[in-house]
C-alpha cells in the first residue's frame, strides 16, 4: 500500500486507466492513511461512503472509455470553504454550522467531471482569515512533519492531508498567500492562478477581489494537470476571464535555457530567515544550471504590501460577511429579543476573534470619515504595486522569492501577536493585489528539518512559464517527491 | 491615532457586533496597533493616482436574457435555523 501513496497524482491516474489499481483501491488506502493521521487535524468532513460509491461510479465510467482526464480516480479533497452539494461546507466556522449548500461550486462540477474522487472537507483557519489554520472553529489542524508546529494556513488542512499522503491533491483558496503559505510549510507545491482564471461561483467569499482558487499538490505537473481542468471562462462568475484553458500539463518540457529570472534584492534582507534565503537562491543556481539568466531587481514597493493588503481585504470581509445574520443558514443565537438583538448576538457569538477583528478593521476603513485616508489610499497604492510589477516583467519573464520569511512556526506562536503573523504574509500579498499568478515549491528544509518553499510569480496569464520553470526545478532536485516519514516525520 | 472605546463601539454597531467588555478592551488595543501599522501608507504620495479596484481590464458582462430554473424553495429553507415551511422566521420587526 505504501507504494500506492506513494506516486503523484498522475503516476496514480496513468496506473488506474493501465487497470493496474481501481479507483475504489485508491479511495480506501487514502481513507486508511485518514486513520493513520487523523492527530492531524487536516479534515474537518469525511466523507468515506460518498467516496467509495464515487470510486466505483469512476470505475464504471472508465471501463466504458468515458472518462479520458488524466487524473479520473485520484482522491482528493475540498477546502470547506468551497460549496459541496449537499456536504456540510462551513468554513470552519461556527456561524456556518449545519449549512449544506443547494448547489457545487463551479471547481467541483469541472473536476467531477474528470473522475475526481472527493474524501471530504478540509480544515481552514475561520473564514480563511489567518496563516496558520489554528482559528478553525474545529480546532488546529497540525503539521505533518513536527505536529508541534502550524501547517500553515488559511488551506492548512489542504497541505497537511497532501504531506501526509492521505490525498493526491487538494483544492485551496488563496486571498493574500493561502494556498502558496501552507505549500511552502507542508513541503508540497501549490499554485494560486491569475485572477479570473478559475471561477469562484460557489467559493464562499472572503474579500473577492483577491479570492482565487488553485491546487495543493506534490507537484508542478499534478498542479498542472488540476489547472487544466479548472480554468477557464464561466458565465456564472462576472470576473471570469475569457481564456483558452486545458493546455498546461502538454506544454510541461522543462526547457528553461533563456528565460529571465528576476530576483529581487528587496526580498532577501530584512526578516528573512537566512536558511530560507540561502535554500531559495540555491533554488535559483538550479534553474540557471538548466540555462535560465538570473536578473537582479529592484522592487520598490515591499514596505506597503501588507498594510495595502490588510486594509483591502479586511474591507471586502466586512461587506461580505454581513450575510451572515442568523436568518438565511447556519447557527442562530439561542436567546434574543429584537431583530438586532438577533443579528448581533448571532455575529458576536458565531464568529471567532480573528473574524472580528478584521469586520470591524473593514468597517473602520470604510466608514465615513476614515474611507478617503484608508481604503481609498489603499486602492491607490494597489495601483503602485502593480506598476511596480509591470516594471519588474519588463526586465525578467518571472520573478522568483521566499513564499514566507521562515519556516512554519510553533503552534500557539502566532494568534499571541496578530501583527506580526499579518506581517509574515510579505512576499504572498503583492501578488494577490496585482491579479498575479503564484506557485510556491519545495526548495529544502531547515536544522530543524522543516520544508522551505521558494515562491515563483509570474506576469498575468503566466501560468505555463511558471509551472515549467517549477517542473525544471522539479526535474533537478528530489525536494517535492520527500515525505515526513522519510524524514521522521508523523505520517507513515 | 488614538483608538478609543467609542469609536470601537461605533464600529462594532456599523458591523452589527457587540462585544463582550473584556473582548471590546483587547481589541481596542489591537486596532490601534494594526490602525497604526496601515498609517504607513501615508508616507507615501499618491496624489494624482487613479484608486485600482479591478486589477485586470474588466468589460461589461451580459448574457441572453433567458429564464433559468432558480432553486426550489423547499431546498433553501432546509439550511435556515428558523424556517416555517414557506419563509424565515425573525422576531417581529414592526408593532
Amino acid at each position: 500500500m505504501t507504494d500506492l501513496l506513494e506516486l503523484t497524482a498522475l503516476e496514480l491516474g496513468a496506473a488506474i486507466k493501465r487497470g493496474e489499481i481501481t479507483p475504489t483501491q485508491a479511495a480506501e488506502a487514502a481513507l486508511e492513511q485518514m486513520e493513520e493521521t487523523k492527530k492531524d487535524n487536516a479534515f474537518v468532513c469525511i466523507t468515506a461512503e460518498l467516496a467509495l460509491d464515487r470510486a466505483k461510479t469512476v470505475e464504471a465510467a472508465l471501463a466504458r472509455g468515458e472518462t479520458r482526464a488524466p487524473l479520473a480516480g485520484v482522491p482528493m479533497g475540498w477546502k470547506d470553504n468551497i460549496c459541496t452539494s449537499g456536504i456540510p461546507t462551513t468554513c470552519a466556522s461556527k456561524i456556518l454550522t449545519g449549512f449544506a449548500p443547494p448547489y457545487d461550486a463551479t471547481v467541483v462540477e469541472r473536476l467531477e467531471r474528470a473522475g475526481a474522487v472527493a474524501l471530504g472537507k478540509l480544515n481552514m483557519d475561520e473564514f480563511a482569515m489567518g496563516s496558520t489554520t489554528e482559528t478553525s472553529y474545529y480546532g488546529p489542524a497540525r503539521n505533518p512533519w513536527n505536529p508541534d508546529h502550524v501547517p500553515g494556513g488559511s488551506s492548512g488542512g489542504g497541505a497537511a492531508a497532501v504531506a501526509a499522503r492521505s490525498c493526491w491533491y487538494a483544492i485551496g483558496s488563496d486571498t493574500g498567500g493561502s494556498i502558496r503559505q501552507p505549500a511552502a510549510y507542508c513541503g508540497i507545491t501549490g499554485v494560486k492562478p491569475t485572477y479570473g482564471t478559475v471561477s469562484r461561483y460557489g467559493l464562499i467569499a472572503y474579500a473577492s477581489s483577491l479570492d482565487q482558487m488553485g491546487p495543493l499538490a506534490r507537484s508542478a505537473a499534478d498542479c498542472a494537470a488540476v489547472l487544466d481542468q479548472i480554468m477557464g471562462k464561466d458565465p456564472r462568475d462576472g470576473t471570469s476571464l475569457d481564456v483558452e484553458a486545458g493546455e498546461l500539463l502538454g506544454g510541461l518540457s522543462g526547457d528553461v535555457r533563456g528565460m529571465k529570472l528576476g530576483i529581487p534584492a528587496g526580498c532577501f534582507g530584512e526578516g528573512l530567515e537566512s536558511e530560507v534565503g540561502k535554500a531559495v537562491l540555491a533554488a535559483a543556481d538550479v534553474l540557471r544550471s538548466r540555462g535560465a539568466e538570473l536578473v537582479e531587481l529592484e522592487f520598490p514597493m515591499m514596505d506597503y504590501v501588507v498594510p495595502t493588503y490588510y486594509i483591502i481585504a479586511a474591507a471586502e470581509a466586512s461587506s461580505n460577511l454581513s450575510r451572515y445574520d442568523g436568518v438565511k443558514y447556519g447557527w442562530r443565537a439561542e436567546q434574543y429579543e429584537t431583530l438586532t438583538d438577533l443579528y448581533q448576538k448571532t455575529r458576536t457569538e458565531g464568529f471567532g476573534m480573528e473574524v472580528k477583528r478584521r469586520i470591524l478593521l473593514g468597517s473602520f476603513a470604510l466608514s465615513a470619515g476614515y474611507y478617503d485616508a484608508y481604503y481609498k489610499k489603499a486602492l491607490q497604492v494597489k495601483g503602485l504595486i502593480r506598476q511596480a510589477f509591470d516594471t519588474a516583467f519588463q526586465a525578467c519573464d518571472l520573478m522568483l522569492t521566499p513564499v514566507a520569511p521562515t519556516t512554519a512556526p510553533k503552534l500557539g506562536e502566532s494568534l499571541s501577536d496578530p501583527l506580526k503573523m499579518y506581517l509574515s504574509d510579505i512576499y504572498t500579498v503583492p501578488v494577490n493585489l496585482a491579479g498575479l499568478p503564484g506557485l510556491s515549491m519545495p526548495c529544502g528544509f531547515d536544522r530543524a528539518g522543516l520544508p522551505i518553499g521558494a515562491q515563483l510569480i509570474g506576469p498575468a496569464l503566466g501560468e505555463g512559464r511558471m509551472l515549467n520553470a517549477a517542473h525544471a526545478f522539479q526535474l533537478e532536485t528530489d525536494y517535492h517527491t520527500m515525505c515526513p516519514a522519510q524524514r521522521g516525520g508523523r505520517a507513515k | 491615532m488614538t483608538i478609543t472605546a467609542e469609536l470601537v463601539d461605533y464600529i462594532s454597531t456599523l458591523s452589527r457586533l457587540k462585544l463582550p467588555q473584556e473582548e471590546k478592551e483587547a481589541m481596542t488595543v489591537q486596532l490601534e496597533r494594526m490602525i497604526d501599522y496601515v498609517d504607513t501608507l501615508s508616507q507615501l504620495d499618491t496624489s494624482g493616482i487613479e484608486p485600482m479596484s479591478h486589477v485586470l481590464p474588466l468589460e461589461n458582462v451580459l448574457r441572453e436574457d433567458t429564464v433559468q430554473p432558480s432553486f426550489p424553495r423547499s431546498d433553501l429553507l432546509k439550511n435556515a435555523p428558523v424556517p416555517d415551511g414557506e419563509a424565515f422566521l425573525v422576531p417581529k420587526t414592526v408593532e
